[in-house]
């Protein structure tokens, strides 16, 4: 007798604690369009996920300040995932019960490779503003870039290399063997390069927890005699890389693409090593064009926007793009819109954006823009050209 | 009923209290889920819930009654992943039905991460305390480092496993396909755990370490731990009982992992890293060595709680890390054990005095 009674309390605690948790939860109306964002805001790549959460927010503020999307106002919500796939998950998953609509996320790969199964079940409408890698748009018609993919990172390095004889001497590699993002353009790059007739004299791996101690590569790109030393890394190891390039006395070019744009914000890290340094990345942000989202960031933030910032800030305009050229309304279902605006992204071109002009998207999602390539100079980016 | 009752030793009674609490908390949320109540987020953490509590129970058997501390036990949930998932999207073509191939997986990788178990077991298990912890640590690191570089892949040929990215351009254009692709992991797992067989799992889990630790084996094992030097003069071969209890705690991860693989359908090596097998360790630790259900009921508000919190947005992982301490504090200080003591004596003699 005590036991059932015992057993019946423990089930109405449950209910009722379930209940609260559950309380907090829908909210999506139908006079709003609900956008949703996930990233990581904490841990190891918590930069890149604020810079996308806060320059989303701001076009979301100017939309909403310039009368909305089709005269709706837009609501925004920012989740956080650690960079991790289980966690993003999660998040996706509060983000529908809080309503959310089209999903602007995940802003790293991994997590984004688990998240874009989510969107496909339920044929909700994502577009990523860094997620690189090939696999995010493979097998689906729901999920767009608006960042190359790895192998056109990889590629697109290659070739600027070669167009511009940047290396006489021979190439080194330096690349993280544990991370999808930088095997994916690493492979590239060296098939790119053997097909261009580009000689790679040193190719050196790290992983996730060897990233603190890189004598050892930089050994052998110097023993090599490598002149360029491309780094398809994150800024934190690259930061590593060019403190110890330069306690050895090794000064060669160092090429890097979209993940080293961040180095120059780095807390602790002396700016004067990374001059010099080439980058391949679709933003700078002393480009004239980029000047009011640049200072409004500035203003609100405290900082200076990377180029994560900018592809969030262009993702959300292409969203506003694309609802208004599909006459969208909020009261749609998720899956109606998704349907609308998967036909508007096969026409859309999406003019005058921060990282690129003219932007179109193919069958894929996979976007086409140019690349621009900068160098670091007195602490600021400058174009290459 | 009664009789029952009384035939069943105390550690029995307590595990099926258990099993009934799981129960009801499984119809509670089944009820709500039905009639919409629960949202989308707390009925898609279920089954995340169900494998931590799994592996949870795993390493206490491990801890708390082998006595060998191991920090190594993702590497085990691990090796149930990717082996499993490995065969669920290798056989995707041959075998159609997604429940079939995950329970095929499920036992695939239950037996490969106990294999595992035992084949680390047994340079391991010589060590004692905190060189076998150590060493679980290092094995565990190698593990992930392997299956970093590990890339399998099919074609019109078979199977072909090469440990460099070499083997991506000797693959049939055709009709190759990358199944487990270095740092990237293996994508595309379809999804197959759900509340249920979770639920499932886990009490088929909970009944096989409770009548194992109650069992002549699991008293073997529990001698060893107090006495080793005692058990071994009474005849008791140390090699073999532990070796049984580290085998049968790793296959244990394994089915955590077979879980995960087919929960989040993006797998990577780096998830299963030393803060994932520490974090394991937290559940067991916070929810007393030797108790499978505090294990369970650890794991489960240890998981809850960072999605649960989310509404404090950055604060979040600030203020998880300050209810642990406080969690850790109530539970195992001194001082707030009295305490609790004390109250429950209160409350007993109240309960009494009430005519």
């Amino acid at each position: 007798m005590k036991n059932w009674k015992r057993i019946l309390s423990t089930g109405l605690s449950v209910a009722l604690g379930v209940t609260m948790l559950a309380g907090c939860g829908k909210q999506g109306g139908s006079d709003k369009f609900y956008i949703g964002g996930i990233g990581p805001t904490t841990g190891g790549a918590a930069i890149y996920g604020s810079a996308v959460m806060n320059a989303a927010q701001i076009a979301v503020d100017e939309i909403n300040a310039a009368g909305g999307i089709n005269g709706y106002q837009v609501e925004y919500r920012f989740e956080d995932d650690t960079h991790d796939a289980e966690k993003s998950v999660n998040a996706y998953n509060t983000l529908k019960d809080w309503g959310m609509q089209i999903l602007m996320g995940t802003v790293t790969t991994t997590p984004c490779l688990a998240v874009k199964t989510e969107t496909a079940a339920d044929n909700m409408f994502q577009i990523t503003p860094s997620a690189s890698s090939e696999d995010v748009i493979s097998d689906n018609d729901n999920v767009y870039q608006v960042c190359f993919t790895d192998p056109n990172q990889g590629k697109k390095s290659a070739q600027y290399i070669d167009e511009h004889g940047l290396s006489e001497s021979g190439i080194a590699i330096i690349y993280n063997s544990s991370d999808t993002y930088s095997t994916g353009i690493y492979t590239t790059f060296k098939s790119e390069a053997q097909a261009r007739g580009l000689n790679i004299v040193s190719d050196t791996a790290f992983t996730e927890d060897t990233k603190t101690d890189f004598s050892t590569q930089i050994q052998k790109a110097m023993d090599a005699g490598a002149d360029l030393v491309f780094l398809p890394i994150y800024y934190e190891a690259a930061s590593l890389i060019l403190s110890e390039a330069d306690k050895k006395g090794y000064y060669p070019t160092f090429f890097g693409v979209d993940g080293m744009d961040g180095i120059l914000t780095l807390e602790g890290f002396d700016t004067s090593l990374a001059e010099g340094v080439m980058l391949l990345t679709p933003f700078s942000a002393d480009a004239p064009d980029a000047k009011s989202f640049v200072d409004t960031y500035q203003a609100k933030y405290k900082d200076v926007p990377n180029q994560f910032g900018a592809d969030a800030y262009d993702a959300i305009y292409i969203i506003k793009a694309a609802l208004e050229a599909g006459k969208a309304t909020p009261d749609m279902s998720t899956s109606d819109l998704c349907n609308l605006m998967k036909t508007q992204m096969k026409t859309l071109t999406y003019e005058g954006g921060l990282t690129g002009d003219a932007m179109v998207w193919d069958e894929n999602g996979a976007v086409n823009k140019d690349p621009k390539a900068v160098v670091i100079m007195n602490g600021v980016y400058v174009s290459a050209e | 009923m009664k009789k029952l009752r009384e035939k069943m030793s105390l550690p029995i009674r307590k595990m099926v209290h258990t099993i009934l609490g799981i129960l009801v908390v499984f119809i509670v949320i089944q009820i709500l889920s039905v009639t919409g109540v629960l949202s989308s987020s707390l009925e898609n953490l279920m089954p995340e819930l169900c494998f931590y509590a799994i592996i949870a129970v795993g390493l206490n058997l491990c801890v708390g009654f082998l006595g060998e501390l191991s920090i190594g036990h993702a590497a085990f949930m691990s090796i149930g992943a990717f082996t499993s998932a490995a065969f669920t999207n290798a056989a995707a073509d041959a075998i159609p039905s997604v429940g079939l191939r995950f329970f095929i997986g499920l036992i695939l990788g239950t037996v490969m991460a106990g294999l595992f178990g035992f084949l680390i077991g047994i340079p391991v298990l010589r060590l004692k305390g905190d060189y076998l912890a150590i060493v679980t640590l290092a094995f565990g690191e190698i593990i992930k480092g392997i299956l970093n570089v590990l890339f399998i892949g099919k074609d019109k040929d078979g199977i072909h496993i090469a440990l460099i990215n070499s083997n991506q351009e000797s693959l049939d254009p055709e009709t190759g396909k990358m199944i487990v692709d270095g740092a990237k992991g293996i994508i595309g797992t379809p999804h197959a755990t759900t509340f249920t067989n979770g639920v499932i799992l886990l009490i088929l889990t909970l009944v096989v370490v409770t009548f194992l630790v109650n069992s002549r084996t699991g008293r073997a094992i529990q001698a060893i731990r107090d006495n080793r030097i005692a058990a071994e003069s009474v005849g008791i071969n140390v090699t073999k009982y532990k070796l049984i209890g580290f085998s049968i705690s790793a296959a244990i991860a394994g089915v955590a992992g077979v879980m995960y693989a087919h929960y989040v359908s993006s797998l990577t090596a780096s998830k299963f890293d030393f803060n994932m097998s520490i974090l394991i360790l937290v559940f067991v630790v916070l929810g007393g060595l030797g108790s499978f259900r505090g294990s369970i009921i650890a794991a489960v508000i240890l998981t809850l709680l960072p999605e649960v919190l989310r509404g404090l947005s950055s604060y979040r992982m600030l203020i998880y890390a300050v209810l642990l301490i406080a969690m850790m504090l109530f539970n195992w200080a001194p001082g707030a054990i009295d305490f609790r003591s004390r109250l429950k004596e209160r409350f007993k003699r109240r309960k009494e005095e009430r005519p």
